[in-house]
């Protein structure tokens, strides 16, 4: 079968690919472009581990297609850090033990950004219910959401 | 806070890891790719117990693609012989039938082949290409079915391992245990109230986030290299070394970062078959599992069926305690029922008491070890029948706990007795805590429990190096699955005298570093921190060497205080203070490269306590239960990361909170596994929960240098009880068989509607 051609921009970056027309975004961005900070946990988007954005949306990449990849603007994890310099959120998590075993970070991260752009005020159980499609099973979230929130104080403080 | 004692130890300083795993460098078990390598599938039974009459391949390796196809055959037989695998053994016979089923397929999801081929696609078409011919065998799922004497027998040669009189003829109970103290009839014909309760609890997986995933590459000359995410790579290499018949110093294994385990990940399942596909096919083999994988066919923790009496005059002594676990092993023997057993009364000072366990196989995955294996489900029995005895008795369930409460010299059921151990000031701190202080809020309840364990010791090495400008390197051998580079490197810091940026925590290769035991028992930053301590004070004794040949004074001379060496006084001569760099700058000179080394086998791991506190409401309607406010207090010993120490306590109260709630393995009648999901099988997400508040209390560890308890255990045992009670008294009802879903609640409010206490 055919391949088909996708242009994208990923993390700013005009990109281009070949993929199977059954093939994931996921399995594109990780086994093709080697971007493998997004993970799978579960293919079925129940974990959350491989969050990414796509046109500004916040989606599992395990249930999009590659193809769907097509003239989209596309941000994950690895587009996060400006430079070297840390975004907030990734600096506060690691500031705060906001992680242990890290496999789900990335699309926490992911997850929380995409929250504090649409509402860059939002409340504990606000944050709880955005991030209730992202699966921790270390930390018991706790870390995760007064990280999240610490962080959305500091970024509406230095507006 | 900080510890006042310690300049390092007590702060909070970013995880050595931290940018890689916040920016998606952090490499795990799935982002490992070797040039030219395959994508090996395992084929997996879709019968819970069937004879295995013929497996015929040929179609499978006749389609283009396909590089290799292996099945039990490409495996050699192994010797009836018993080996530790983290705090669970396992037979080496069964090791290798779990890997790949040989006579039967004892469960859903038993691998009995396993292709490699150039694309996963391919791999799985080959996977639909191989046939098996099955005799499908009468199953069995529940461990009290299992156990009746007219079950379908997993296993011919399995008879009765403690049976009295002993077995004849083969069972699915594989040992009986037993625990005896004091006379518990003569005890119970003091007690003034009698309890007596049978509680059944449900497998529940480990539920770690990353799926097993294994790269292996073997060479021609017999070289074999390994990336996999694992608890121990030592064990992922002992393992392969005894399945696959090489030497250990042959298989260099790299332990991957690791996307959690809570004990799952420590044993082995693809990284044998990727090797033989790599030895096969000549080319590296990567292997994944699914989530789907992962749930019928790792793990899971066992379920089990406990029967509780416990016997208190009307003051609320305890004066004798009884206790029987019927516990699920899986499809081989091995469930941790032996420490369900010893901790189901361990908290509790109790002259009598008798306890009995039993190891029983079904057709289920083989169980593995899952946070304080066997603990939780003795607790949730115990914890439980202490709460009716509080309730009957009228007492607060904190002070019915300090009035039985272990402390130093209590005699445990199962023979020890505790040196310094802080029962008693977790119980005070659980009391003393903000949450225990506020009174339960209208339309709430609140549950208390206690947990027990042990923390392990075991095999440690380590070493320190020191680089050329000074700054040092420490070398370890544990995946750091929660922040452990961390506090190795504090306690390096802290022992070296220097600050802790200049310490580099690194985590070697199975050929890089002596053994390690599993990063597991709660015992890295304990054990694995008392190597890191004596390598450093090893490195200290060199250091303090290489300046006396600078002074031309006895080593006995120089002391090393604040990260330099001086001169121990007036009397050894007067000299500047040399740094490690100024020691560095000079080494070529006095003795060469500068590096120090432990290894040790470590004794005396401090056991911990929990108490746990939990405020919930219960939804008269749906059953549904939610989790208002929730405080769990640890003895930790000393805290040396405060944060992940903090963390341990948090994640694992939350896991138990699911165990209590929602998760359960859920089997239809045909023996298969109905929720082999995350949306089926339900963990709790940050929308289910409360804020988790900690109290550390450090009550330290008289046989570490800085006091470290393991800590990442104990969490999980008090939780289950601790939201069991609270529903008990939000609801007028004492429910027995877990989870308390949904459903079960409902059901049993509707069977008694007027006991609704809380509305």
């Amino acid at each position: 079968m055919a391949k088909i051609h996708v242009n994208t921009t990923i993390n700013g970056a005009p990109t281009e690919f070949l993929c199977d027309a059954n093939q994931t975004l996921l399995d594109v961005l990780r086994d093709t472009l080697g971007l493998t900070g997004s993970k799978e946990g579960c293919g079925s988007g129940d974990c959350g581990a491989c969050s990414v954005t796509v046109n500004g949306r916040l989606v599992c990449s395990c249930l999009v297609l590659g193809a769907e990849a097509q003239g989209a603007k596309i941000e994950t994890i690895e587009g996060m850090a400006d430079g070297d310099k840390l975004h907030p959120l990734q600096k506060k998590f690691v500031e705060m033990a906001a992680l242990q075993c890290g496999i789900c970070t990335p699309g926490f991260l992911v997850a929380s950004r995409a929250l504090l752009a649409k509402n860059p005020n939002p409340t504990e159980t606000e944050v709880r219910y955005w991030l209730a499609g992202n699966l921790c099973r270390c930390t018991g979230y706790d870390k995760i959401i007064t990280a999240v929130l610490d962080v959305a104080a500091e970024m509406r403080a230095a507006k | 806070m900080s510890n006042p004692k310690y300049k390092w130890i007590g702060t909070r300083p970013d995880r050595p890891d931290g940018a890689d795993k916040v920016t998606g460098r952090a490499r795990f078990g799935a982002d490992f790719s070797l040039p030219g390598q395959l994508i090996g599938k395992v084929l997996r039974s879709p019968h819970p117990h069937a004879i295995i009459k013929s497996i015929d391949t040929s179609k499978a390796e006749a389609l283009s693609g396909v590089k290799a196809v292996v099945t039990a055959k490409d495996f050699p037989e192994q010797a009836n012989l018993i080996v530790p695998t983290g705090e669970m053994q396992v037979n080496l016979r069964d090791i290798t039938r779990n890997i790949m089923a040989r006579e039967k397929a004892l469960y859903e999801g038993h691998p009995v082949a396993a292709v490699a081929a150039v694309s996963e696609a391919v791999a799985k078409e080959a996977l639909a290409l191989i046939k098996v011919d099955y005799k499908v065998l009468p199953h069995v799922i529940d461990v009290a079915d299992a156990m009746k004497p007219d079950a379908p027998v997993l296993h011919e040669h399995l008879m009765t391992e403690g049976a009295n009189p002993p077995a004849t003829k083969a069972s699915n109970i594989a040992k009986r245990i037993e625990f005896n103290k004091g006379d518990t009839k003569a005890g119970f014909a003091q007690a003034e109230v009698v309890i007596e309760r049978d509680y059944s609890t449900q497998a529940v997986h480990q539920g770690y986030i990353e799926p097993h995933a294994a790269l292996a590459t073997a060479a021609e000359d017999g070289q074999v290299q390994v990336w996999s995410t694992t608890q121990g790579h030592f064990q992922v290499r002992g393992f392969c070394a005894k399945l696959l018949n090489i030497d250990t110093s042959q298989i260099r294994v790299t332990p991957t970062e690791i996307g959690g385990g809570f004990g799952g990940k420590t044993v082995v399942y693809l990284e044998p078959l990727a090797i033989r596909l790599s030895q096969k096919s000549g080319k590296p083999v990567k292997m994944t599992m699914t989530r789907e994988e992962v749930f019928r066919a790792s793990g899971p923790a066992p379920g089990g069926n406990v029967k509780v009496k416990i016997g208190a005059t009307k003051d609320g002594r305890i004066v004798a305690a009884e206790c029987t676990v019927e516990m699920q092993a899986g499809a081989f023997p091995g469930s941790p029922v032996g420490p369900a057993c010893m901790c189901s009364y361990a908290c509790y000072d109790i002259d009598n008491v008798h306890i009995v366990g039993f190891d029983v196989v079904s057709n289920r995955p083989k169980v593995a070890a899952y946070r304080a294996p066997g603990a939780p489900i003795s607790a949730w029995a115990v914890e439980s029948t202490i709460d009716m005895l509080a309730q009957r008795l009228n007492m607060d369930p904190i002070d019915l706990r300090l009035k039985n409460a272990a402390k130093q010299g209590t005699k445990t059921a199962y023979g020890v007795t505790f040196g310094r151990i802080g029962m008693v000031e977790t119980l005070e701190a659980a009391k003393n805590s903000p949450h225990y202080k506020t009174p339960v809020k209208p339309g709430y309840a609140r549950g208390v429990a206690a947990g027990f364990w042990f923390n392990v010791g075991a095999d440690s090495s380590a070493a320190a190096h020191v680089g050329e400008d000074g700054s040092v390197t420490v070398i370890s051998g544990n995946p750091d699955i929660g922040g452990s580079r961390a506090s190795l490197a504090l306690m390096a810091a802290e022992e070296l005298g220097v600050d802790y940026s200049k310490v580099r925590p690194v985590i070697a290769d199975t050929a890089s570093i002596g053994f390690n035991f599993v990063t597991g028992g709660s015992r890295v930053t304990f054990a694995t921190g008392l190597a890191v301590v004596n390598s450093v004070r090893d490195l200290i004794r060199e250091l303090k060497v290489r300046a006396a040949k600078i002074w031309n004074v006895d080593p006995e001379g120089v002391i090393w205080e604040n990260g330099m060496a001086k001169p121990a006084g007036s009397n050894v001569g007067e000299f500047e203070p040399l740094s490690i760099a100024a020691l560095a700058a000079q080494a070529g000179k006095t003795g060469g490269p500068i590096n120090g080394h432990a290894q040790l086998n470590v004794t005396g791991a401090g056991p911990g306590f929990g108490v746990h506190v939990c405020d919930l409401k219960v939804d008269g309607d749906t059953g549904v239960v939610t989790v208002g406010r929730y405080t769990a207090a640890q003895d930790v010993g000393t805290a040396i990361h405060p944060s992940y120490v903090e963390g341990q306590l948090q994640g694992g109260a939350v896991q138990g909170i699911g165990w209590a709630l929602n998760e359960e393995y859920i089997y239809n009648a045909k023996g298969l596994l109905q929720n082999p999901g995350f949306l089926d099988y339900r963990m709790p997400v940050a929308s289910d929960l409360p804020r988790i508040e900690t109290v550390l209390v450090e009550v330290p560890n008289p046989t570490h240098p800085y006091g470290v308890r393991g800590v990442g255990e104990v969490p999980i045992i008090p939780p289950v009880a601790a939201v069991g009670n609270a529903v008990a008294r939000a609801t007028g009802i004492r429910m027995v068989d877990l989870p308390l879903s949904p459903p079960k609640i409902s059901e049993a409010l509707d069977a008694a509607p007027h006991k609704m206490a809380a509305e």
